[in-house]
């Protein structure tokens, strides 16, 4: 709040906790978009709590854009609790397949033995083509690419991050926070309205 | 819906099996809803249906636009503090809805839309009067739903209610297909809404802050408070004067803060902004506590960021947390309602008196009237002014009217010198600036406020945009005075081109019907004046005719909202010429 103004961009991994609502991806889309921030990587799926979703999503911005996008999300009906962690405050990974001719890796040990230094593993094994996989950080997802090019990668994909903050324990006890029906008093719609002249006159 | 059972009352109403559109019309009226403003059609027309049983407890109002009907509804909350209800079918019906929620969402006016929509099963069809309304009005509700299950109606009803009316309020869009009308289910009662998990709409008061803010506040020398329509949606304008009357700090206001504290009160030092006093933005560069309540610093208030308000040390009261720190950095965020906040820091803020730091905006203010507000009211042209037309009508109200305004110099004018003696008496498209919001948001706040006088101000260009709710005043014989200053142009976009676009008029010029006649077609009395002498007879008559009146006044047609902060410049460059 106090005039802190960071201005280096950096990557920043928020984790968002929701209802599991029709349309709140598009809310919470929404508020990038109509920023024009770029969405790097999303992912959505259940938490360990039953009904909660929890979006994990990576921008690249300054903490101070951050801080205030995160506020915007958690302001929509449905987001329970928005985090915003640096990539230092996470653990994170990214899944990647690597699609390769099977005949290339048949005939050649060298290749085998580049993935399992890169710690890669068969998923399948088919007559035309093996599909590969490695789970790590973006360097060594990358690093994968580069080595399979020069036998005929045919096709590559990579997963959303996910992303585990380092010092966080869970939502469980924060749910509870939440679940607590807390107004007593009813939502007055304008207790004046009936003696609107008693509001001031002059 | 899992939390029914847990939720049923002490004595259990016996169920009853009715349709979801008879179960829309029961959630209304338990909601307490006196008037609908709507236009029906094929997808809703179940609803419409329900209704017809129900039309001795529950008032509809038929509108000749969709976007007639929800600026109606705006009028309708922002006149008496409740939340305004529209009904619109589905495809056309719902779109033409767009504008109004998304007037109402930037100044956080309570609304509960209604829309019909396709049987569930040609949902994603492209069917007949098929659009995807929830997409459209994502960015621009609080919150919206489909429903296409009847049992859900009283549960979603009272979420939308809750969701519309509390915290920072806004406008909420609750879709229902027709399948979902039409069904028949076990309906058991209503259960208003109190709590929704996912949702806070009063952030947690943090008594640090307000210690803190009335430290630095205590110590100001030069404070000043800027105050927006938070004030009066908070239901807080006692709870505000209390503590305005203790610190003795002057007061401004953004457009649609006018009214929470009376025009003549001694603290009140006028608008900010744009097209706001002289004093207030020239001294926002000077004070060394700036105080905002329930105000976002809207651009039109602030002007250039870079260069506003530099030397204070800003507290913030708002209950949106998201406000605080967004535009403008801030010293202390005080979080919550203002009605519970501003009580604390009452408390702990010492009487004093700012006669010296308040004198400094009387001298700006003496310097405005001398050249700019004494011609503006008293001309000694031959032409009239919007300005003149506004003081008479002040000294024949009293200060007692509500005063809608459309968009435009006419907007300007009637905020800057409109009286207001009265809360909630100032209603205007704030955010958004829509053209064509006065005269069905004017209909609206006569439904809102049946005791009170109406005045709509319009200009030429904007009673254009929406002058078919004539219709509906005529229908509904209700009482709404029409004021149009007609200078024969697009006023404030000339007025732009005069001074940023070398005077090239490019389509400003616009011609109009004769209005007198056109409100006659629609049975409204009716009045043209273009002399000075004919002004207060004509605006007495206005008054005091029993009935909605038209009255057109031929004012000046070149003529500037001055003071202005040229866009681009900081408040205090404010130019008065
Ligand atoms: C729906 C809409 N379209 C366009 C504008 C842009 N606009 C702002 S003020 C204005 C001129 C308004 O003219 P008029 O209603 O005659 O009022 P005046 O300024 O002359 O008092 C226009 C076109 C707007 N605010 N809203």
């Amino acid at each position: 709040m106090r005039n802190e103004t960071h201005t280096d961009k950096q990557e920043f991994n928020i984790t968002v906790y929701t209802e599991n609502h029709i349309g709140l991806l598009t809310r919470v889309a929404i508020i990038f978009s109509r920023r024009k921030i770029n969405v790097e990587s999303l992912n959505t799926s259940p938490s360990e709590i039953e009904g909660i979703h929890r979006f994990n999503i990576v921008i690249t911005e300054t903490a101070e854009v951050v801080r205030k996008i995160a506020g915007q999300i958690e302001k929509q009906v449905g987001v329970l609790k928005v985090y915003f962690n640096t990539n230092q405050d996470v653990i994170w990974q990214e899944m990647a397949l690597y699609k390769v001719p099977t005949d290339v890796i048949a005939e050649r040990a060298v290749v085998e033995r580049l993935l399992r230094e890169n710690g890669a593993r068969a998923v399948v094994i088919r007559k035309d083509y093996t599909v590969f996989e490695t789970t790590g950080q973006r360097e060594e997802t990358d690093n994968l690419i580069k080595v399979l090019e020069p036998y005929g990668l045919i096709e590559f994909v990579r997963s959303a991050r996910i992303a585990i903050i380092k010092d966080s324990e869970g939502f469980h006890r924060k749910l509870q926070e939440f679940e607590q029906s807390e107004p007593g008093d009813e939502v007055v719609e304008n207790e004046y309205l009936s003696s609107r002249e008693k509001v001031f006159t002059m | 819906m899992l939390t029914k059972e847990k939720q049923a009352p002490a004595s259990p109403r016996e169920a009853k099996t009715i349709s979801g559109a008879e179960a829309l019309i029961l959630a209304l009226l338990e909601e307490k809803v006196d008037t609908v403003f709507g236009y029906p059609g094929g997808a809703i027309m179940p609803v419409y249906d329900a209704l017809y049983d129900y039309t001795a407890k529950l008032n509809h109002v038929l509108v000749r636009h969709e976007q007639g009907g929800i600026h109606a509804g705006q009028g309708y909350a922002r006149s008496s503090g409740k939340v305004g209800v529209v009904f619109a079918t589905s495809g056309p019906g719902a779109t033409n809805l767009v504008t109004g929620l998304a007037d109402a969402q930037i100044d956080s006016t309570p609304l509960v839309c209604i829309t019909g929509q396709v049987f569930a099963h040609l949902l994603g069809t492209d069917a007949f009067q098929e659009t995807d309304i929830l997409n459209i009005t994502t960015p621009v509700t609080k919150w919206n739903y489909q429903v296409t299950d009847a049992s859900e109606i009283p549960d979603v009803l009272a979420k939308a209610f809750y969701i519309a009316r509390s915290g920072r309020p806004g406008p909420v869009l609750i879709d229902i297909t027709k399948n979902a009308q039409l069904q028949q289910f076990e309906f058991t009662g209503y259960q208003p809404c109190r709590h929704i998990r996912s949702y806070k709409p009063k952030p947690t008061v943090r008594h640090e802050y307000i210690v803190e803010a009335a430290e630095l506040i205590n110590q100001a020398r030069k404070p000043f408070i800027l105050w927006g329509q938070g004030v009066m949606l908070g239901t807080a304008e006692q709870e505000f004067k209390a503590f305005v009357e203790k610190s003795g700090i002057p007061a401004a206001w953004t457009i649609l803060g006018a009214g929470a504290l009376p025009t003549d009160h001694p603290q009140n030092v006028g608008m900010l902004g744009m097209h706001g006093n002289y004093g207030p933005n020239v001294l926002t560069n000077e004070c060394d506590v700036l105080i905002a309540i329930g105000m976002r610093f809207d651009d039109r208030v602030t002007g250039r960021l870079d260069k506003y308000a530099k030397q204070a040390k800003v507290i913030h009261l708002d209950i949106d947390p998201t406000e605080i720190g967004k535009n403008v950095p801030v010293t202390v965020p005080v979080w919550g309602d203002c009605k519970e906040t501003l009580p604390l820091l009452t408390q702990l803020v010492e009487a004093k008196e700012h006669q010296e730091w308040l004198q400094q905006f009387r001298k700006y203010n003496d310097q405005e009237v001398e050249a700019v507000i004494q011609e503006e009211l008293f001309p000694t042209s031959e032409e009239m002014t919007m300005g003149e037309v506004m003081q008479q009508l002040n000294e024949l109200t009293d200060g007692n009217a509500i005063v809608v305004s459309d968009v435009g110099q006419h907007q300007m004018v009637a905020c800057r010198y409109a009286r207001l003696n009265h809360t909630r008496s100032n209603i205007t498209s704030g955010g958004l600036g829509t053209m064509g919001f006065a005269l069905p948001a004017a209909i609206g706040a006569k439904f809102g406020t049946p005791d009170r006088t109406v005045v709509a101000v319009i200009g030429d260009g904007g009673f254009q945009m929406t002058l078919q709710e004539m219709g509906t005043i005529m229908q509904s014989g209700i009482d709404v005075k029409i004021l149009i200053l007609n200078n024969r142009f697009l006023g404030m976009v000339r007025q732009w081109q005069e001074l940023f676009h070398e005077r090239r008029y490019s389509f400003v010029d616009i011609t109009s019907p004769d209005f007198v006649k056109v409100a006659s077609g629609y049975g409204i009395s009716g009045k043209s004046i273009n002399r000075r002498e004919e002004l207060r007879m004509a605006l007495q008559e206005m008054l005091s005719h029993k009935g909605s009146f038209l009255l057109e006044v031929m004012v000046t047609k070149e003529n500037n909202v001055f003071p202005m902060v040229p866009q681009g410049c900081s408040v205090s460059e404010i130019r008065l010429k």
